[in-house]
Order: structure tokens, then C-alpha cells, then sequence
């Protein structure tokens, strides 16, 4: 009786690239499946909250001290520039267009990625190796429910409130900076940092962080779920759930910000 | 003692192969269980029981061969109707598999809940008390899985899938790595189960005290075939070769 057997034995391409291939294929089937779980019922509105908790709030402290320094730094490194041309009054709204354009969706992306990302990834991947998994199987559970569809909508839910929280925290940094240095009041301050900012800066950093926390879901929530078995697998999952996802933001990153600037 | 109905056969299977690559762990599995029948798979590590029981749940898929299930045949189910036979058969982990985020009573109110959707907080309440009672650890329920013995995990791992009151157990290694004496009560737990709540269970074991206490019949696996089945007697008088490779591997542990 002869095996049978799933993989080729002989490459089409090269054993890792036909292996890029079967693993891209099969991610793409994983987020599939997610659209097909999400929207049934019954929904884990118990689980999903916990992550929320877990995502959010856990996350927040991090958020807070990052945000708040990258404000304060932006604003010293661009003050002798501006101050050269005699234009300190543009700070604010420099400060603001940097934040909300660029630097908070990828900070809080970036931070919860690492935090995030490898949490998910080592849990799922501990309990995979447990056979916990398997245990929600047999007693009739769908675990990609329980597990996957609560983990990535909080991850997806969660990273904008967090991007904008970033972005707050960023001018309120910068706010005090600026007061500090030219005395302007918190009035003024955020009425000529937000005449620069248009709805399509809020917009492109609300869809950004909205796809960064997918991608954080989903790749953390499938490295978790495929670990292999032992030990070794839960610190590999945890480890490339955070690589990857920083990886497919960066590459996020520049088709969104290609895409509208295309629309502007 | 319970009446075993040779006429219903509630797991048939024919024929069964499964290879892992190149490594061929089933060859050739035949097995029927009856209604009320205990049937205990004695065979040493790693001649692939606990890949058979897990085609049997649905959890591998087999290379060829049927596996049937109250009817049912195992493979060709959709994720509904899997699920669906699922609650009709329990699954006890060789590891326990116990969720270790939750304290034993969430761990088994967990597929209580969600398997009975119409439940009130009492009736879970009540239920988790009498299976707790069933297997004797009523004072573990605000316990971690990280704070019990391993003893205690095999139990609550048993009474986790006893809880959506099973037709069929299938038992993965209940006494693998325990002592004696926990070995014991750990056999007279199954026949309890078996008598309390009606179930016809495979035993997978290593341990021949264990196949004997609990096994109407014994089903003797090595190389992944059966060479071996009926009742213990039947298959241990005048075989000295099986018997003491049995008994020595059982000194050695
Ligand atoms: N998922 C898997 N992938 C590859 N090989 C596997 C897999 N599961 C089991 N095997 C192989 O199948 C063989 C049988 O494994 P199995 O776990 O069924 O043994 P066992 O009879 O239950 O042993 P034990 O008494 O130690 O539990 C082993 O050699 C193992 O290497
Ligand atoms: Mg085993």
C-alpha cells in the first residue's frame, strides 16, 4: 500500500520557492476561512472582549510613553530648520501632518506588533502544541471561532483607537515642547496644527491601522495555529509572527500611501 | 454488569492505512465495537495507537480504508455533521489536554456552554457538580490545571468529555505514567463510566493490568496491525512470546 501524499516529490521551481508558494496559498485560505467564521453566529462576545482588553488596554502604557516621545523628539529636531527660515510659527502643523500621515499608525503598529503579535502568536502556539486545540475540536467546538475570529477583530478593532490615541498623545508632547520654547497656548496650538491636516490624512491613517491590526491578527493567529509540535515551535511562532507582521506593514505602508496619493 | 449487544455495532472499522512521508504507521487496522463493549488496544509506543484514535475522532484523515461511527462514516463528514457526531464521542488526551487559562470548573463548563446554548448558569453549575462527583474531585473546581497532579488531569480530562454524556469514550493512555494505585482507581473510573452513564469505550494502553480490568476485549496492536483480538484469556493463554514482552516492558517501567 503506497502513501498517499499531498506535496510533489519534485519541485516545480526550487523546494523554497514552490514553499513560498504552498505557504502563501495556504495563509490565503486562512484569512478566507476567517471572512466565512466571522459573520455567522453564535459570536464569542465574551472572548472577544478579553482580547479587547488584552489588545487595548494592555497595550496603552506603551502607546502612551512612545507617542509622547516621538512628539517632543520630532519637535526639537524640527525646530532649528524651521527657526532658520524664521517660520517656528509652522511647527504645530508640521508636527501634526508628521504624526497623523506618518509616524502614529506606524508606532502604534509597529509596538503592537511586537507586543501583540508575539502574545497571540505564543499562545495559540502553545496551546496548538498541547493539543488544546484538538481538545475544542473533539468536544464539538470550532476553535478557529473561538480562537482566530475574536483575536484578529480585536487586533482590527483595537489598533486605529490606539493609532489615534498615538497621534494625541504625540501633539499633546509636542504642545508642551512648543510651550515651552515660543509660549503658545493649547488653543492656539491645535487650531494651526489641524489647518494643515485634511479628512484625507485622518481617513488614509484610520484605513492604515485598520489593515495593520488585520495583518497583526492574522499573521500572529496563523503562526499560532500551524506551530509545529514541541516546544521549540511556541518560541518560532511568537518570533516570526512579529517579523512577518512588521515585514507585510512596511509593505502595506507604501502601496496605501501610493494608493492615495493616487486618489488626492 | 452491563449487556453487550453483539448484533449493534457502534465503530466499525476496515481496512485502515496511514502513512506519515514515508513512515507507514497503519497497515491494515480492523476492528468492530459493539454496544456496551468495552475493548481495550494494548501495544507498545509508538505502533501508532493514538493515530488511530484520532482518525476515529476525525482529527487525521486516513490514507485509505473506512472508518464507520454510529453509522457514519468518519472521512466523508462535512464540518456540521463531524460536530455533530462529535458530541456523541468522547475523547480523553493521552496529555490531558486541559485548557490552562481556565480553572477546572470553566474547563468544563466550556463545552457544556456552548454545546447548550439554552443552559442557565444553575444548570451548568449543577451538571459540572455531578461530573466533578462522578470523578471524585469535587474540590478541585477553582483549581488551575498547573496546580493538580497528573493523576487529577487524567480525571478531569475524562470528566471534561463526559460532560456532553458521550455514547462512546475512546480513552488515550489513562494510566500511561501514573502509579499503581492511581492506575487502579483510574480503571475503576472507567468501568464506573461505563456502568454509570451507558458508554462503549476503546481503551488504548500499554499496561496489561489496565487491558485486563477494563477490557471485555482485548485487541493486541504491533507494527500497525492487530495480531491479536478477543478476550484476554483468549489472547494471552499459550502465547508466552506476547505476554512476556508485555510483563517485561511493564517490569522495566
Ligand atoms: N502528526 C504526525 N506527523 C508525523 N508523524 C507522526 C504524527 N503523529 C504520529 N506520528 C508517528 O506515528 C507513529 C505512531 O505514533 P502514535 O502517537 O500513534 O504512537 P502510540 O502508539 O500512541 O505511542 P505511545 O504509547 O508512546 O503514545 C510514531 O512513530 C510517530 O512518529
Ligand atoms: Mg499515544
Amino acid at each position: 500500500m503506497s502513501s498517499t501524499n499531498d506535496k510533489p516529490d519534485k519541485p516545480i521551481i526550487t523546494a523554497k520557492i514552490d514553499g513560498f508558494f504552498l505557504l502563501f496559498y495556504d495563509f490565503s485560505l486562512f484569512v478566507l476561512r476567517f471572512f466565512r467564521e466571522a459573520f455567522r453566529p453564535p459570536i464569542e462576545v465574551e472572548e472577544f472582549i478579553h482580547q479587547c482588553y488584552q489588545v487595548g488596554y494592555k497595550s496603552l502604557a506603551l502607546v502612551t510613553v512612545t507617542g509622547f516621545i516621538t512628539g517632543v523628539v520630532f519637535t526639537e529636531q524640527s525646530r532649528p530648520t524651521l527657526s532658520e527660515f524664521g517660520v517656528t510659527a509652522w511647527l504645530p502643523s508640521l508636527v501634526a501632518i508628521a504624526i497623523v500621515r506618518a509616524l502614529a499608525p506606524l508606532i502604534a503598529a509597529l509596538i503592537c506588533a511586537g507586543k501583540v503579535g508575539s502574545s497571540i502568536g505564543a499562545e495559540l502556539a502553545s496551546m496548538k502544541v498541547t493539543e488544546q486545540i484538538d481538545a475544542m475540536e473533539v468536544s464539538a467546538i470550532n476553535p478557529f471561532r473561538y480562537l482566530v475570529v475574536t483575536r484578529v477583530t480585536a487586533t482590527t478593532i483595537c489598533l486605529p483607537l490606539l493609532m489615534f490615541y498615538n497621534a494625541l498623545v504625540g501633539c499633546m508632547g509636542s504642545y508642551l515642547d512648543v510651550h515651552a520654547h515660543e509660549q503658545t497656548s493649547l488653543i492656539s496650538f491645535f487650531d494651526s496644527a489641524f489647518t494643515q491636516v485634511t479628512f484625507l490624512d485622518f481617513s488614509t491613517a484610520l484605513i492604515k491601522s485598520v489593515a495593520y491590526g488585520f495583518t497583526i491578527g492574522m499573521v500572529s493567529c496563523y503562526q499560532g495555529f500551524n506551530a509545529s509540535q514541541g516546544t521549540m515551535g511556541v518560541g518560532k511562532a511568537a518570533n516570526i509572527s512579529v517579523v512577518v507582521s512588521m515585514f507585510l506593514i512596511f509593505i502595506e505602508e507604501v502601496i496605501i500611501v501610493h494608493v492615495m496619493n493616487a486618489i488626492r | 454488569m452491563q449487556h453487550i449487544d453483539m448484533n449493534e455495532t457502534v465503530i466499525s472499522i476496515r481496512d485502515l492505512y496511514k502513512s506519515f512521508g514515508e513512515k507507514h504507521v497503519l497497515e491494515g487496522i480492523n476492528l468492530d465495537l459493539h454496544k456496551g463493549e468495552n475493548v481495550a488496544v494494548l501495544g507498545r509506543s509508538g505502533t501508532g495507537k493514538s493515530v488511530l484514535i484520532k482518525i476515529i475522532i476525525g482529527l487525521l484523515k486516513p490514507d485509505a480504508g473506512t472508518v464507520k461511527v454510529l453509522g457514519e462514516e468518519v472521512s466523508q463528514l462535512d464540518d456540521v455533521a463531524l460536530r455533530a457526531l462529535r458530541l456523541k464521542v468522547g475523547f480523553s488526551f493521552q496529555s490531558s489536554a486541559l485548557y490552562d487559562s481556565m480553572t477546572v470548573g470553566e474547563n468544563l463548563a466550556f463545552p457544556l456552554k456552548r454545546n447548550n446554548r439554552e443552559f442557565t448558569p444553575e444548570q451548568i453549575r449543577k451538571t459540572i457538580d455531578i461530573v466533578l462527583d462522578a470523578i471524585g474531585l469535587p474540590e478541585t473546581i477553582n483549581q488551575l490545571p498547573a496546580e493538580l497532579s497528573g493523576g487529577q488531569k487524567k480525571r478531569i480530562g475524562i470528566g471534561r468529555t463526559l460532560i456532553l454524556r458521550p455514547e462512546i469514550m475512546l480513552y488515550d493512555e489513562p494510566t500511561a505514567g501514573l502509579d499503581p494505585i492511581t492506575s487502579m482507581e483510574l480503571n475503576r473510573l472507567i468501568n464506573a463510566v461505563k456502568e454509570r452513564f451507558n458508554t462503549s469505550s476503546i481503551i488504548i494502553t500499554h499496561d496489561l493490568t489496565c487491558a485486563k480490568s477494563v477490557g471485555d476485549k482485548i485487541a493486541v496492536m504491533d507494527d500497525g496491525k492487530f495480531i491479536s483480538q478477543g478476550t484476554f484469556d483468549e489472547v494471552f493463554t499459550g502465547n508466552e512470546e506476547l505476554i512476556k514482552s508485555f510483563y517485561d516492558y511493564n517490569f522495566i517501567q
